[in-house]
């Protein structure tokens, strides 16, 4: 009988996960050669949203250059403005105030959990369970609310400058950020609850697009996709900048709770875990924070020393790095960005052979990526 | 370790492959090397057991007025330390050896160099153009780049 | 029933009698199943609104509150916008599967509600192979989703439609099996004889959900299967929104969409029907003897019951929706095969057993019987 059925032709069919899908995060192209339903290969294909930020940066100032780190990764906006700045300061030796990096720490922390929230929301949408997104944008239009309060804006805040931040914090904002996380904290176990454990969740991610600690390694997995498979990095505790020495918090790590180790389950879950200890940064960083200035004196038409720097941070999608070269004059020489979501599409094609097209799904969200990253 | 002793080590197995260290100004520290001697000497980076280069943090193309360059920042999860490695490449048909095999997640970002710049990595397992149409015309990075005025019959 | 509705129509309107008899029965026929489909529509529409009021409070907001008080006219904004809409047919798609497919799909749906017992005396048409005939013709649902898939000319559509093939034929088993032990128990496939057999003891004991442990279960059974049926979340891969763009109708746009959209609202509803009627006790009546009370109030209230019955069960599908995530396809086939296939085999064998063994007689009534 076997031979027989190995006997019968069938074709591969070659489908378009097109640059418009509800679930591809962006304008993602997926190429899947697929054999019924078990994928044989899939290939991305990115650029759709390629705005040539790397070329614009030669042409702008440093400062100016702070509105388009926005536009990198929207959805961590204060990471990727921090980013910046820190590379900046880094080439240049400029000192920034105590109070300064206390809220940069703040606002990235508040940041990476709406993040968070968005890939939780997203995910579980993507699994079929439409509610949760709906929890997790109540809570992010807390966030955003506090933003709104900070700096005017909702989505792209161009908060952060070189040398400090653009202003101090508003009237009651530690008071009122100190609100949100008693509201939120509570808010995660409940999730948990409701869908981190629901049976036909874990058997839709256990088991699924397995990455070895040397796999991700090897193919440049950061951030909560390299700690999902049990490997213990994060830039704020091994390679620590700013103030987070100063905070106390656990590294979260993928355990193959449900499953194996380094599969969806435990990047999802590594992700819910961090909310949980963005919040005790919070928490610690507004008992800290001392007074003072919020921004150091850099001249205008600032022209930081010829060098070359590498800087990473640790932002909610991986590490995000930034290459800057400067030959002394007020533009960038070059200014590369290494986007963690570009480097994690490496491994794609490798980790959805022998998958079911369901999966592929729930790879793509399971790595978090967004394509303004990806296509900078 | 320091980058005085990486760039030690290596000139010690390679000789005059490397070629210079360069580190005022440069963080981290860059180990200049010769075009063709750039993957055997990703794969000691890599394997020795005092450097265990594992991470290849970034891969970018970079266009020196009069040459073009390649860099990879490197990085070490279970030692902890961090060195750059630089080639220098001359603007007419610049090419080298490939590290896809070395580090996996070298291979997009060759590719995005390789669209950028133009510059061509042998031996990669796949080398198209990855940000821009796969029949663009010029590499949009070099410093001499010229807009083009159509692309495809659309004004640009 | 046609008949004797058509000779009591005759004696009401004596300016009938010249009319031959059968042309009577056939206007009587029409009247009825216009009836029936309004109902219906009616019926679909108000589900698809009730759907977002229920999705809007369990996802902690509002849902559709503009038309009409509390928006309930949305049904008919949605209608009229989607025949308004431009009817856009692929140009490489097989016209006339095209067009054909969602008026299989929604006969198969709407031609289940004439069996369907809404109350004493209210059934449009008592067959005798009541069930029987509900399980074929919901079956048809299953060729027109292949000839949606297929005439698409869309990979996407195609994959959907094989799926929903798959899903739906495979889920007929355990159906069947399910409903199985209330047919044994009252003795025939006519659904109006097995709501009967629910009655006394109070209008509640009787159910046969009560009867014994193996109908019990046997209720949970045909409700997770019926869910599969329907493509309902968890069991909605055909139309995954998120993953395969709506899977069989994606090529579908204006009335012709509608009609897959009610046909899902429909097969909602005569499942719950189904489950009503066969475990819950149908239009019994709690506390009273619906068939014996006036012919107007039995017929009143006996509806009233089995609908409030009905609707819950509905609303209960929409719950579950909004809250489960969705299964893959080989784990919603494993779970079909390896694990409802079996069960309800078992669970029919031990319905037999027992009424071999108690000749046929449910827990209640034995422990009735003790107090005489």
């Amino acid at each position: 009988m076997k031979a027989r059925a190995e006997a019968l032709p069938t074709q591969e069919m070659l489908i378009n996960m097109g640059p418009q899908h509800p679930s591809t995060h962006g304008v993602l192209r997926v190429i899947l050669r697929t054999d019924g339903e078990v994928v044989v290969n899939a290939r991305p294909d990115v650029g759709y949203l390629h705005r040539a930020l790397e070329k614009i940066g030669e042409r702008v100032t440093y400062a100016q250059y702070m509105p388009f780190t926005d536009r990198l990764d929207y959805l961590a906006a204060m990471n990727c403005n921090a980013a910046w700045a820190w590379t900046v300061e880094k080439l240049a030796g400029i000192e920034v105030p105590e109070r300064a990096e206390y809220i940069r720490v703040i606002v990235s922390e508040l940041n990476r959990i709406a993040s968070h929230l968005i890939a939780f929301g997203s995910f579980t949408a993507d699994m079929g369970a439409f509610t949760p997104f709906l929890y997790a944008i109540r809570e992010r239009e807390r966030i955003n609310d506090l933003f709104e309060d900070i700096c005017g804006n909702r989505l792209t805040y161009n908060y952060v400058r070189i040398g400090g931040v653009s202003a101090d914090l508003p009237d009651r904002f530690l008071e009122k950020t100190k609100e949100f996380l008693d509201y939120f904290e509570p808010k995660v176990p409940e999730y948990n609850n409701l869908i981190s454990y629901n049976k036909i969740f874990v058997h839709r991610l256990a088991n699924v697009a397995a990455v070895t600690p040397e796999d991700a390694v090897g193919y440049g997995l950061t951030g909560p996709n390299l700690r999902g498979s049990g490997v213990p990095f994060d830039l704020r505790k091994n390679e620590p900048y700013s103030v987070y020495p100063e905070f106390d918090f656990d590294v979260c790590v993928g355990t193959g709770e449900r499953g194996t180790l380094g599969d969806c389950f435990d990047r999802y879950m590594v992700r819910i875990n961090e909310m949980k200890e963005s919040v005790r940064i919070v928490r610690q960083a507004i008992e800290q924070i001392p007074e003072g200035p919020v921004m150091a004196k850099v001249p205008r038409m600032f022209k930081p020393p010829v060098g070359e720097v590498y800087f990473r941070a640790e932002n909610p999608r991986g590490e995000t790095g930034i290459y800057l070269i400067s030959d002394g004059t007020v533009n960038p020489y070059r200014l590369k960005i290494r986007a963690p979501s570009f480097v994690t599409m490496g491994i794609f094609e490798k980790i959805t052979k022998g998958l079911m097209i369901a999966d592929v799904v729930a790879v793509i969200g399971s790595f978090d990526i967004i394509l303004p990253e990806i296509d900078r | 370790m320091e980058p005085k002793e990486i760039f030690e080590k290596v000139t010690e197995k390679f000789g005059g492959k490397a070629v210079e260290l360069q580190e005022e100004g440069f963080r981290p520290a860059f180990v200049v090397v010769s075009p063709e001697s750039v993957r055997e000497i990703a794969l000691f980076l890599r394997d020795d057991p005092a450097l265990k280069f594992d991470s290849l943090m970034c891969l970018s193309g970079v266009d020196y007025k009069d040459r073009f360059a390649v860099t990879y920042h490197l990085h070490s999860l279970s030692v902890g330390h961090q060195i750059g490695v630089k080639t220098y490449l001359p603007r007419e048909a610049p090419s080298l050896p490939s590290v896809d095999m070395v580090w996996p997640a070298a291979n997009f970002q060759e590719r995005e160099a390789f669209d950028l710049y133009g510059i061509v990595f042998e031996g990669s397992w796949d080398l198209r153009r990855i940000l821009l149409p796969e029949d663009w015309e010029g590499h949009p990075l070099r410093k001499d780049y010229k807009y083009p005025e159509f692309y495809n019959g659309i004004k640009v | 029933m046609m008949e004797s509705l058509a000779i009591s129509l005759v004696d009401a309107l004596p300016v009938l009698s010249g009319v031959p008899l059968w042309t009577i029965t056939l206007l009587v026929m029409v009247m009825v199943a216009a009836v029936v489909l309004t109902f219906a529509l009616t019926y679909s529409g108000l589900a698809t609104y009730v759907e977002r009021k229920v999705a809007g409070d369990i996802q902690a907001r509002v849902g559709p509150n503009r038309v009409g008080p509390v928006g309930i006219l949305q049904f008919l904004a949605d209608g009229i916008k989607l025949l308004l809409k431009e009817d856009i047919i692929p140009a490489k798609a097989d016209r006339f599967l095209f067009v054909l497919a969602p008026y299989l799909v929604f006969i198969g749906s709407f031609a289940a509600f004439v069996v369907v017992p809404f109350g004493v005396g209210l059934i449009a048409s008592d067959l005798n192979i009541g069930i029987y005939y509900l399980m074929a013709i919901t079956s048809l649902v299953v060729v027109g989703v292949m000839l949606a898939g297929w005439s698409s000319n869309n990979k996407w559509a195609l994959l959907g439609g094989m799926r929903a093939a798959a899903q739906i034929v495979s889920y007929e088993i355990p159906v069947g099996m399910a409903l199985l032990p209330a047919v044994l128990i009252a003795g025939s496939l006519s659904l109006q004889d097995i709501v009967r057999s629910q009655g006394g003891l109070f209008g509640i004991f009787g159910w046969n959900l009560f009867h014994n442990p193996f109908t019990f279960l046997s209720f949970f059974l045909y409700y997770v299967a019926a869910l599969a049926e329907t493509n309902r979340t968890p069991f909605d891969i055909p139309e995954a929104e998120s993953e395969l763009v709506s899977g069989y109708h994606v090529e579908y746009s204006g009335i012709r969409f509608a009609f897959f959209f009610l046909a899902e609202y429909g097969d909602m509803f005569v499942v719950s029907a189904l489950a009503t009627a066969c475990f819950l006790g149908g239009w019994h009546v709690p506390f009273l003897d619906a068939e014996a009370l006036p012919a107007l109030w039995g017929n009143l209230l006996s509806l009233g019951v089995f609908l409030g019955k009905t609707l819950s069960l509905v609303v209960l599908m929409m719950w579950i929706r909004w809250t489960l995530p969705r299964l893959r396809v080989d784990q919603l086939m494993r779970m079909a095969w390896k694990y409802l296939v079996p069960l309800t085999f078992v669970n029919l064998l031990g319905v037999s057993l027992w009424l071999l063994l108690f000749h046929g007689e449910g827990i209640p009534r034995m422990i009735a019987s003790l107090f005489g």
